[in-house]
């Protein structure tokens, strides 16, 4: 399908005698969030490995703008155009915020074998860092070093750097992880504006931002897709119910 | 002061001693000094070289002597075949350090292409220990290939020569070696403010960020570690034409951890890192030395009391750590 800005087909992944992800298949169209939700052990960060590189698979595609991807390394994905936040903040520790975007920025122009102009004499790098810094709300955080930035900071900075790859969809793990409610309330906000700019497909244990934010949501339960659909469907879906969220009573 | 503009302050007074001493002693005649200040500088040199790979990219090379030590026998070999004017694989020898440099630096650049190309798929231990295995073989080899002295290592009998200086006047190869010094630091100083060099520090940080944002780490790390190798190979031509002596003994493994220690006593990654650690060594070597043969004892107290309480070597302790702000 053409509104298909990412798929998956067949994947599967063992690691032994455990199927961590077992004949996934799902896709991420054109200006949609869509949530990947299940209960601990479900095969969550398998898939997560998967789809980055971080992990191959056993069997099935990753298709990415019409494009397989299945073979590529972590690095070349992201030059394709997969934009990733990490589960557990990941970000160049003794670099300013400012220097991780500008980083991000490099890294999307494919320059970073220059030998001779100082990035920080770069005003183009400098100035798109500057914006994509104010619009996730880090603007007067620019110079502070990420290792010092508190966590709900460094959960933005996580966005912002996946943002400056201007990529064709994004991949967020987790971005709510550990944020107050306040944190989660505006994160909620920015990320359904950030589906204009790219799909998102979301991995996020917090149930309430995923059934505010998700035009679809997947369940995954012992590394299969159970069920597929929209907030209302999954919500009414027994078999749902049974597995995963009956246990939780918060629908 | 900020830290920043406190370190290019202790950097222009580090580069202004390591000129005036020699120049003093130039003037009331101790060219024993000049040598000295000479064997700092050109150790210098070969430690900018180990920066970039250790310092910048966080790839410990335990084997780095083996540029040297390459570097050192292109001098060698070159000089003796000029001296005896034979032929080297249809190529007449030669007395001229240009040239000499040049190959040095290339030869030891193809090196380091392989040798990275096969041990960077490791990292960590594994890392070290293969690099240090590269240079034991390039030892070994030395060692056994009686061609060019084997054990007993080939004499450089007149110093090579650099157009428009008399290189056998202390004084004229003391600027020499200053010169490029100020040279390779520039480049390092370049580079690592350069794009290159910001990918470099990110994947040294966080190899699995940089590659989620695009950039390989084993690309990037490998071109740093060519350029590693191409400049202390650069320095070995230079200490083989101090010393007019070049053996086996410049690739053995001390002279490797020697660079690593030079580093961290100077400062891992900083711009005048190198100078500082091999002032201090060349220091210890010479003033402790005259006093006791145990001196290695007192450097590994130093080197101990750094690595413990002063992570950031001499420049790290007068100027602060590094911030990549903005």
């Amino acid at each position: 399908m053409a509104d298909n800005v990412l798929a998956l087909r067949g994947l599967s992944r063992a690691f032994g005698a455990l199927k961590a992800t077992d004949d996934v298949s799902l896709t991420l169209r054109r200006g949609e969030i869509h949530a990947l939700i299940g209960p601990n052990g479900a095969g969550k960060s398998t898939l997560m490995a998967l789809v980055s590189g971080k992990l191959a698979p056993d069997a099935g595609q990753i298709w990415l703008e019409g494009r397989d991807i299945t073979g590529l390394s972590v690095a070349a994905r992201a030059r394709a155009g997969l934009g990733r936040s990490f589960q557990v903040s990941s970000l160049i520790p003794e670099y300013s915020a400012l220097r991780n975007v500008m980083l991000a920025l490099q890294a999307r122009m494919g320059h970073s074998y220059r030998f001779l102009r100082p990035v920080m004499r770069d005003q183009a790098l400098i100035s798109g860092a500057r914006a994509i810094l104010a619009r996730v709300g880090l603007g007067p955080r620019a110079s502070v070093e990420a290792a010092v930035l508190s966590h709900g900071e460094r959960r933005l900075l996580e966005i912002a750097m996946a943002l400056a790859l201007s990529p064709k969809c994004f991949l967020l793990d987790e971005p709510m992880a550990g944020l107050g409610a306040e944190g989660t309330k505006q994160l909620v906000t920015f990320l359904h504006g950030l589906k204009q700019d790219a799909p998102i497909l979301l991995i996020e244990h917090d149930m309430d931002a995923v059934f505010q934010l998700a035009d679809r949501i997947s369940v995954l339960v012992y590394g299969r897709i159970i069920a597929t659909g929209s907030a209302a469907e999954i919500r009414a879906n027994p078999q749902v119910r049974a597995v995963y969220l009956g246990t939780e009573d918060s629908l | 002061m900020d830290s920043t503009r406190k370190e290019w302050l202790l950097n222009a007074l580090i580069a202004g001693a390591l000129f005036a001493v020699p120049l003093w002693a130039c003037v009331v005649n101790e060219p024993f000094i000049i040598t000295l200040a000479t064997r700092i500088a050109i150790l210098a040199i070969a430690a900018v070289g180990l920066n970039i790979a250790l310092g910048l990219g966080g790839m410990v090379s335990f084997g780095h002597a083996l540029y040297l030590g390459l570097g050192g026998y292109v001098a060698g070999i070159a000089a003796h075949h000029a001296f005896h004017g034979t032929e080297i694989l249809g190529l007449p020898g030669t007395n001229q350090m240009l040239p000499i440099w040049a190959l040095a630096t290339v030869l030891s650049g193809l090196v380091a292409g392989v040798v990275g190309a096969l041990s960077l798929r490791t990292s960590g231990i594994f890392f070290i220990m293969i690099t240090l295995a590269f240079a034991q073989m390039g030892f070994f080899f030395t060692l056994s290939w009686p061609a060019y002295g084997g054990e007993d290592g080939l004499p450089i009998f007149v110093r090579n020569q650099f157009p428009g200086l008399n290189t056998a006047r202390p004084w004229e190869m003391f600027l020499l070696a200053y010169a490029v010094l100020m040279l390779c630091l520039a480049a390092f100083a370049g580079l690592r403010a350069a794009r290159f060099g910001a990918a470099l520090m990110a994947i040294r940080q966080n190899p699995d960020r940089a590659a989620a944002l695009g950039i390989s780490p084993f690309g990037i790390k490998l071109v740093a570690f060519v350029l590693s190798g191409m400049i202390t190979g650069l320095a070995g031509a230079m200490m083989a034409d101090l010393t007019r002596f070049v053996s086996p003994a410049m690739m053995a493994w001390t002279v490797s951890g020697e660079l690593i220690v030079i580093i961290i006593l100077g400062g891992v990654g900083r711009l005048f890192g190198p100078v500082a650690g091999a002032a201090i060594l060349v220091g210890f070597e010479v003033f402790f030395g005259g006093l006791t043969e145990h001196w290695k004892l007192w450097l590994g107290l130093v080197l101990l009391a750094v690595v413990l309480f002063a992570r950031g070597g001499f420049i790290g302790l007068l100027a602060g750590r590094v911030r990549h702000g903005g």
